[in-house]
């Protein structure tokens, strides 16, 4: 097995491919082994087409590869059935989607809920816990408002609250900033960032390079292939405390790299990193 | 505030689930999402389920007045005719002298008697005995044993019926209607009045008033049958015939018993028949009365039926993304499809329900507007709503199918 930098593997790709079944068969993304490490931030950029989406939709469980296997806290899921990938997805996979995806007949603190309901915690806790979600992202104070009184960034935090409130393993965010302006970018980047820090393993998608920056990791996907790995120098927000993780965390994060100078590392590392020798 | 974190092994993942309760309210917020459409979707179950109700209820109410109006005559009344009689060459009255007593002793039988129209040559009744005021006038003669005066249930004006006493002794008694006394010039029975009917002088010892069971006495004259055979004979055209009444729902038993009982040697020389009991014509008014309306009914169902169908089909079209949204959180193909099968369900069941009250309400409206009694089987009402629930529930399985078969990933992109 690959002991990462820090952390067990929350997720491990091994040579995961997924093709669209035709006519004519498109390969969207070609056989891949990454593994993600508990509590890193890793952000997935490429070009529209690229195949983001493709890896998302493997890394969420909303699709099966078409070959290879794909394990999420060391349960094989690849191949699982349906039943057991969704009750994978309720507990252990938390999705934030560029458009929200807000029902918008319900409240905020109904929309929170509502992840509650597959992932069958007891009705009269729900209340409390999506409360709890709410304050985390600091809008508990609008637990009552619908989405069309909300503004876009408000929207998102609440779909945030709703990915947390049960406590996943991973916060899978397809470009959470597709939809919100500059301003309100930087203030839902600088979420996830103490997300992060409050030890939240993160993926991220996305093509917004300030988004991007802000990961642990980088790594870019073109025609299908991941093509391209960085580790670059997290940018906390002005004034921000180096990232640490948070208290309580499981297993040890991966060292910030303040404390750990990319020159440091093996020169494998970032290779061992994306492509774990099985 | 802090968040846990969460400190997961691997393996132990608890299936995710749709508990009732929230099926219930997820499918119940679903619908109210859009309550308009909603309530335009359950009318198509409404109007099917409301005029199966009102259809049901009205020809029940209708073939209920229909009984009434036969009950109080048809039902309680049975004939006996004497086909000995007119089959045989010469005139006779096949029912013995005590044909009354006989019959009386059927069980159910609150009145019987014979009758027989006696017919003459010539207007036979006079006022008078002779001279120019003793002009005939053609009234009906009608022969009768004292059993039938009680069993066509003949009321007075004044005076008395002939009993057994004058039948036993032949006497020459009559019992005139209102209006054959009005046209005799007989007001009153005070110096005993006589009438002379083929030159036989009678005494009127009685008028009656009327008489729904036989109207024929009401103008005309009764005479005992023994008097009527001593003078002028047996009936020979229309032989004698026996009413029966009666109680309620013994016409039948009683008219199949009848020529037994009162011929217990010969039987076949009398037959009987009754009216049709009220059930049957109840049954015969409402076949006839509702196919074409039962049918336009269905029509309407099976319209419902498809509305909701197409709705259904339409809000999962319309909802792919929530439902990839709920793919995500968790839920599987079924707690899709169980979602949607409810809501479909909950529309027909609404339908059934509002349609169900609706029909009473028409039926109701109707029956006041009558002034019948308005009648309905409960067990329609309980089975409207039931049977809208069926509809909304097989209206509803090919789109909970569509919804349940969508993938996340292409759900969540639309």
């Amino acid at each position: 097995m690959t002991g990462g930098p820090g952390g067990e593997p929350v997720i491990r790709l091994s040579s995961a491919a997924f093709t669209y079944r035709g006519p004519p068969p498109v390969a969207a993304l070609k056989p891949t082994s990454m593994v993600i490490y508990r509590g890193e931030h890793v952000a997935i950029t490429g070009p529209s087409g690229s195949g983001k989406s493709t890896l998302l939709n493997l890394l969420g469980l909303l699709d099966k590869p078409t070959q290879g296997s794909i394990e999420i806290d060391g349960i094989d899921v690849g191949a699982a059935p349906e039943r057991e990938r969704a009750a994978v997805r309720a507990h252990r996979i938390g999705f934030v989607f560029q458009s929200f995806h807000l029902l918008p007949y319900r409240t905020s603190i109904e929309n929170v809920m509502l992840a509650q309901v597959y992932a069958d915690e007891p009705r009269r806790r729900r209340y409390a816990s999506a409360m709890a979600a709410l304050a985390e992202v600091g809008l508990d104070h609008r637990a009552h408002a619908l989405p069309t009184a909300l503004s876009g960034g408000e929207r998102q935090r609440v779909a945030i609250a709703r990915a947390l409130v049960n406590r996943p393993s991973l916060l899978m965010c397809d470009e959470p900033t597709g939809n919100l302006d500059t301003a309100t970018t930087l203030e839902l980047t600088d979420l996830l960032g103490s997300l992060h820090r409050a030890g939240t393993t993160l993926v991220v998608i996305t093509h917004n390079p300030v988004v991007a920056s802000r990961a642990q990791r980088q790594i870019a996907i073109r025609d299908g292939e991941l093509a391209e790995i960085s580790r670059v120098t997290p940018q906390p927000a002005t004034g921000a405390p180096v990232p640490l993780p948070g208290a309580g965390a499981t297993g040890p994060p991966p060292a910030p790299p303040e404390t750990l100078p990319p020159a440091d590392r093996a020169p494998g590392d970032e290779d061992t990193h994306a492509f774990p020798e099985e | 505030m802090r968040f846990p974190r969460s400190r997961r092994r691997p393996g132990a993942v608890p299936p995710s689930r749709l508990r009732l309760r929230d099926l219930g309210s997820e499918a119940l917020a679903g619908l109210l999402q859009r309550p308009g459409r909603s309530a335009l979707t359950l009318l198509g179950v409404m109007l099917g389920i409301g005029s199966f109700v009102a259809i049901v209820g009205i020809a029940q109410t209708a073939s209920g007045q229909i009984g009434k109006q036969f009950n109080v005559l048809q039902a309680t009344q049975a004939f006996v005719f004497d086909v000995g009689a007119r089959q045989s060459s010469h005139p006779a009255v096949d029912f013995p002298p005590d044909a009354d007593a006989l019959a009386e002793r059927i069980h159910g039988v609150v009145a019987a008697g014979i009758y027989w129209p006696v017919r003459f040559k010539q207007a036979a009744v006079s006022g008078f005995a002779g001279g120019f005021l003793a002009s005939q006038h053609s009234m009906p003669v009608t022969a009768a044993s004292p059993g039938l005066l009680a069993a066509a249930g003949v009321r007075l004006v004044t005076g008395t019926l002939f009993n057994q006493f004058h039948e036993t002794h032949a006497q020459n008694v009559a019992v005139i209607g209102r209006a054959a006394a009005a046209s005799l010039g007989i007001t009153s029975l005070q110096g005993q009045p006589a009438i002379f009917i083929d030159g036989q002088p009678f005494t009127v010892i009685g008028i009656s008033a009327s008489s729904q069971r036989l109207p024929q006495l009401d103008v005309g004259v009764t005479v005992p049958a023994s008097t009527a055979l001593r003078l002028w004979g047996a009936p020979a055209q229309e032989p004698a015939q026996m009413l029966i009444r009666t109680r309620i729902g013994a016409a039948r038993i009683v008219a199949e018993q009848a020529p037994v009982a009162i011929r217990p040697d010969n039987p076949t020389l009398l037959k009987s028949a009754a009216a049709p009991s009220v059930g049957q014509l109840q049954h015969n008014v409402s076949t006839s009365l509702n196919s074409l309306f039962l049918t336009l009914a269905g029509i309407a169902l099976v319209v419902g039926a498809v509305g909701i169908a197409n709705t259904t089909l339409v809000a999962v079209l319309e909802r792919a993304a929530e439902i990839g949204l709920r793919r995500a959180l968790g839920a599987r193909p079924r707690h899709i499809g169980i979602q949607f099968l409810t809501e479909s369900t909950a529309l027909g069941l609404f339908g059934g329900l509002i349609g169900a009250s609706l029909g009473v309400l028409t039926i109701l409206g109707v029956t006041i507007y009558r002034h019948w009694t308005a009648l309905l089987d409960p067990r329609i009402v309980v089975a409207a709503p039931v049977a809208g629930a069926a509809v909304g529930l097989l209206a509803g399985l090919y789109p909970a199918l569509r919804a349940s078969l969508l993938e996340p990933a292409d759900a969540l992109r639309r």
